[in-house]
Order: C-alpha cells, then structure tokens, then sequence
C-alpha cells in the first residue's frame, strides 16, 4: 500500500511562502508527475514529501497515517536523486547494501537482496565497481537499485534524467515506465520536462509558483487546460494564444489554438500571415508566421511542407479544436 | 634565436628557483652540518662550512647527557594525542557548522579565528597559575590539554572548508537510507572527507610538534617534549653550538621526514579552500 496525501502544505523559507497551500491526493500504484517551471516548487514539494524539509504547515498522509513528524527513513519511501548521489567511497554493491546494512538486516539477506535487484537493472556484472567507474546510465540505475532495495511503499524521483544526453533520456524513460509496469509501485516523479510527464505520468499535477495550477491525466490537461498557464506550459510547441476581434467573435478574451490543430493554405484563411522560418524534421514541418494584427505563430503541418520564408499564407483554426479563455484567463466551458 | 632565448631564460629560472630554495633551507643545513663538527670548529671564524674534522660525538654526549627517548615519546604522544582528541570534537563541530549553518555560524567561525590572534604570553601568568593549583604542571595530560585547545579553531576551519565541498544530497541519501546522525558522519561523512582529514591532521601534528612556548612553560621534565630539550642546551654555562646543533638535527629530524613524504598531501590541505 502506498497512497500519500498532502493536505493544505505549506513551506515558508524566510518569510517567504514556497509552497502555498498544495492539496493533492496520490492513489496506490499510480505514476504520478509533479510538472511545472523552474522555481515553482516542485523539488521543494517532493522533498517536503520525503521527509528532508519540515513542512510549515498543513498534513502528509501516507497510506492514512500523518507522517509529518516522522523522519525521512521511518516513512519507507525511497529517493532517487538528480545528481544521482551515490556513495562514491562504495563500491556498486555496498551503495545497494547500506540502506539494508541500516536496517541490520542479515548478510544473506543483503546479499539475495542485492542480487535481485542488480539483477532487474542489468547491474550484476558491475557490482563490484566503483560509482566513478561507471557510465551516466549505469550510475542511474546503481541510484534506481538502492531504492529498490528498499522495498518502499513509494519511489520518489527527482528529475532523475536531467543529466542524462537526449538518446540516453528517451531509454531510461522506457526502463522507468517498465519498472513500473513490474513493481506497480506508487511513484512520484519530478520534471521540468513535460515530454517526459506526458509519456510517463497517470496522472500529472502541475505546479505554478507554489500553487496547483491543475491535476489530471496528460490528454485531461491536453485537450481541457484549466487556464491560460497550464495551456501554454503542456504542449510542445507552445499553443498560439490569440485576443481581439477573432476571440471576441467568439465570446472569450483569448483564444487558444495548438500548433498542430491550425490548417494552412497559401490561397485563403482567417488569419493572414507571412511566414518567418520553416523547420523541415522530416516528420514534420513548423513553420513560423508572424500574423497580421495578432503577431507571432506557429503552425505544425504533417509531413514535407513547402514553405519558405517570407511567402504569403492564411491560417486557420480547426474549430472543434479552439479553447476559449475569459479575461481572467480561465477556461470557458 | 627565439629559442635560445627561451632555454636561457628557463636556466635562469631554474637557478633562481634553487638559490631561493636554499637560502630558506640554510638555516637547518647549517644546523645539520654543526651538528658533526668539534665544538671548536663550531665556532671558529671564518665559519668552516664542509672541511672540518667531521665527528659523531655530539650525538653520543646528548643521549647520554638527557634521555632523548622520553622527550621523543613526549612529543609524540602530545602531537598525536592531542590532535586526535580535537578531531574528535572537530568533525561534529565542523558537521554542524557545514551542514546545519545557523545566521550565528559566520560570526562562531570569525570568532574562533580571533582567538589565535590573541599572543599566548598574555594568558601565560594565570593558565600558570591554574595548572599549579590544579597540578597540571609538567603534566601529560595538561600540556595536552592546552595544545588541543589551540588547534581546535584551525580543525574545525580546516574540516568546515572540506565539509561544504561535499554535496549535500549524498548525506541525504544516506538519510533516506536510515543511516541515524552518528552513521551518517561515520560510514557517508568521515570517509569521503578523509584526504582533508589527513592534510588537516598533519598540519596539526606539525603545529603542535613544533609548539615551543606552552610546552616549555608549562612541563620541566616528566611531559616535556622535544622542543625543552632543545632549549636545555642553551645553558648558562655557555653556549655548546656543536651539542646544541646536534639536539636540534635530532628533535626535527622526525617531523621533517613525515613532512617529506607528505608533502603533496600538506600543499593540498593548505591551499584547498583557496580555490573555488
């Protein structure tokens, strides 16, 4: 069991509220991703979670019980940091082992525990090396292996990937995802990624300057942004967010159309435009308009486009997909 | 023609080098070289500086006139013992002050590193006089007492600057992994921090080994270390150039080759806070 539960959290750090009265509810098994821009409190929020910060205020639950009071090892969660922190005076083996080491747990025990989960990460073969040994992606999953050791009631991950390069990242995400899948482990983790939210997460909680912006499962947030913050910060790349007459005409102070929901014509649209750059991926092709009355755009168009910059074209909205936000910047149903 | 230029300014370099390096270590040359000669010789003008009649029987006359083995131990046990009792005390000061800083850290820190300014024969009458009431004078563990107090500042700035270079996240970790305090600074802290540790120690060690005023106020004989029995030979009776040159080789003699073979470790210890 490993459900954990924050109720009205908050975390001053002199004087000033970092985390400003946060509820959430994390379910048994669930892949939770804590989203959100640099500084919005999202590590903040995971260690207050873990136990290394003291929460100025408000509950944590976990599985019912308020841990608030309760120290980081007592509440049988594990911590797999972005830096990794491995012991680097141990070799592979003894990282695994000192968690159990603590708990003065047999050495067979330690050792048929080591064994299992060196075995789950490929690590077998490098047990007896030293962290400086290692690759980036052998020192991840030594970090991985040490709190699976642990056997927690949750993992707890702390921008785990960022110091990995981008074909490593996209690997270790899929190695992620299938511990998960064979654990069924609760798991919380932290990114400012939100390509990685959007491929791991059941749920993702996005955060905004130490506040929930909004909870729900990556297309919930997709395709039904709460607001103006939450429906430029999901999505890559950024909705076009539109205001004046287009908006008023239909009844909301802006409009918000994704990228890839804008169909192009180079005869005839709503929005004219003149294209400022093109990139061709091969897959796909965004183009760059800076559009009359409204300013910059981008569109996402399937496939080889051929659109070259300075060319005239029109842009135009699906309908079915437009999201109409009032002048406070909240959603319109 | 460029060169040229380059290979001579290298030699010149070079000779520079090795004229600045022995004119610092003349002194001790000096004394080496003193050590092996007649008491005549030792003082004869001009100064003889490697033909004389070299002979061994200063080293003879010293051991047989004081016990240099006990003054040995002295120096020894004090260097050693006090230190590792300060580090003892050291490393959880220095934990606190890297890992749990309070707005009142800086000002402890400055503090402890005034009172090395404050000169020792200000406080010499009354520590003199509280040792002789409590009868510490000439007392192991009294003389061992003031020297730990003195390196006590310098080892916990010395730690404090090795601490903050270890990440904070590994200590969490540990923390996470249910490792208690004292775990947490014996298995994570200590063996991370043991270069500095080291370099910290020896330069203590050195420190105390060469400490020459509190030891010879404060001991007579019993705990008196390798610096009184130096200064014994600058008697009244006049002034034994030869004997006294001999007792010197033979009181530095230990600590200069610990500090040969370690010297790598003691220019990092010295310079490592410097450069961030």
């Amino acid at each position: 069991m490993g459900s954990i539960e924050l109720k009205q959290v908050r975390k001053d750090f002199a004087g000033v509220a970092v985390i400003n009265g946060v509820d959430l509810k994390v379910e048994d098994g669930e892949f939770t991703v804590f989203v959100g821009p640099s500084g919005c409190g999202k590590s903040t929020l995971l260690r207050l979670v873990a136990g290394l910060e003291d929460i100025s205020s408000g509950q944590i639950l976990i599985d019912g019980k308020d841990v608030s009071n309760v120290g980081p090892a007592q509440r049988g969660l594990a911590m797999v940091f972005q830096s990794y922190a491995l012991y680097p005076h141990m070799s592979v083996r003894n990282n695994i082992a000192f968690a159990l080491k603590m708990a003065k747990q047999s050495p067979e025990m330690i050792d048929q525990k080591v064994k299992k989960a060196a075995a789950i990460l490929n690590l077998t073969d490098y047990l007896d090396r030293k962290p400086r040994q290692l690759s980036g992606g052998q020192r991840q999953r030594v970090a991985i292996g040490r709190a699976i050791v642990r056997e927690p009631k949750a993992f707890l991950f702390d921008e785990p990937l960022s110091n990995l390069d981008a074909a490593l990242r996209v690997q270790m995400r899929l190695e992620i995802g299938d511990l998960h899948q064979s654990l069924k482990t609760t798991m919380i983790y932290v990114t400012h990624d939100q390509v990685e939210a959007m491929t791991m997460a059941d749920k993702i909680v996005v955060l905004n300057k130490g506040a929930v912006a909004q909870i729900g499962s990556p297309l919930d947030l997709y395709n039904r942004p709460d607001g103006l913050f939450v429906a430029s910060f999901i999505g890559s790349p950024t909705m076009n967010l539109v205001t004046g007459p287009s908006a008023a005409r239909r009844g909301a102070a802006t409009l918000g159309i994704r990228p890839e929901h804008i169909d192009l014509s180079t005869t005839a649209g709503e929005w004219p435009a003149k294209v400022r750059l093109a990139e061709h991926l091969g897959s796909d092709t965004f183009v760059y308009v800076e559009a009359d009355g409204i300013g910059k755009m981008t569109a996402r168009l399937e496939g080889e486009a051929q659109v070259s910059p300075g060319q005239q074209v029109f842009l135009t909205p699906q309908e079915q997909r437009l999201h109409r936000f009032d002048k406070d910047g909240n959603r319109i149903a | 023609m460029a060169l040229k230029q380059t290979t001579g300014k290298r030699v010149a370099m070079t000779a520079l080098a090795w004229a600045v390096g022995l004119l610092i270590f003349f002194p001790i040359l000096w004394t080496f070289l003193t050590s092996f000669k007649s008491e005549l010789d030792a003082f004869s003008v001009p100064p003889k500086f490697l033909f004389f009649h070299w002979t061994t029987e200063n080293y003879f006359e010293v051991q047989s006139r004081s016990n240099y083995l006990l003054f040995a131990y002295n120096s020894i046990v004090l260097s050693v013992g006090a230190n590792l009792v300060a580090l003892l005390i050291a490393v959880p000061a220095a934990w606190s002050m890297a890992f749990a800083p309070t707005k009142r850290t800086k000002d402890l820190l400055m503090w402890m590193l005034s009172t090395k300014m404050m000169p020792g024969v200000g406080v010499l009458v009354p520590i003199y006089l509280i040792f002789r009431n409590l009868h510490l004078l000439d007392n192991r563990l009294g003389i061992g007492f003031v020297l730990m107090m003195m390196n006590l500042p310098i080892l916990i700035w010395m730690l404090y600057t090795y601490f903050k270079e270890i990440p904070v996240d590994i200590l969490e970790a540990a923390r996470m992994d249910g490792a208690s305090l004292m775990s947490e600074i014996i298995y994570v802290l200590t063996p991370m921090a043991i270069p500095g540790i080291a370099s910290t120690m020896l330069l203590a060690i050195i420190l105390s080994w060469n400490e020459a005023f509190w030891t010879l106020n404060l001991t007579t004989s019993n705990a008196a270390p390798l610096t009184a029995f130096i200064a014994s030979y600058s008697a009244p009776e006049g002034l034994f150039w030869a004997k006294l040159s001999a007792a010197s080789t033979l009181a530095i003699a230990p600590i200069l080759v610990l500090g040969w073979f370690s010297q790598k470790q003691l220019v990092r210890g010295l310079t490592f806070g410097a450069v961030k």
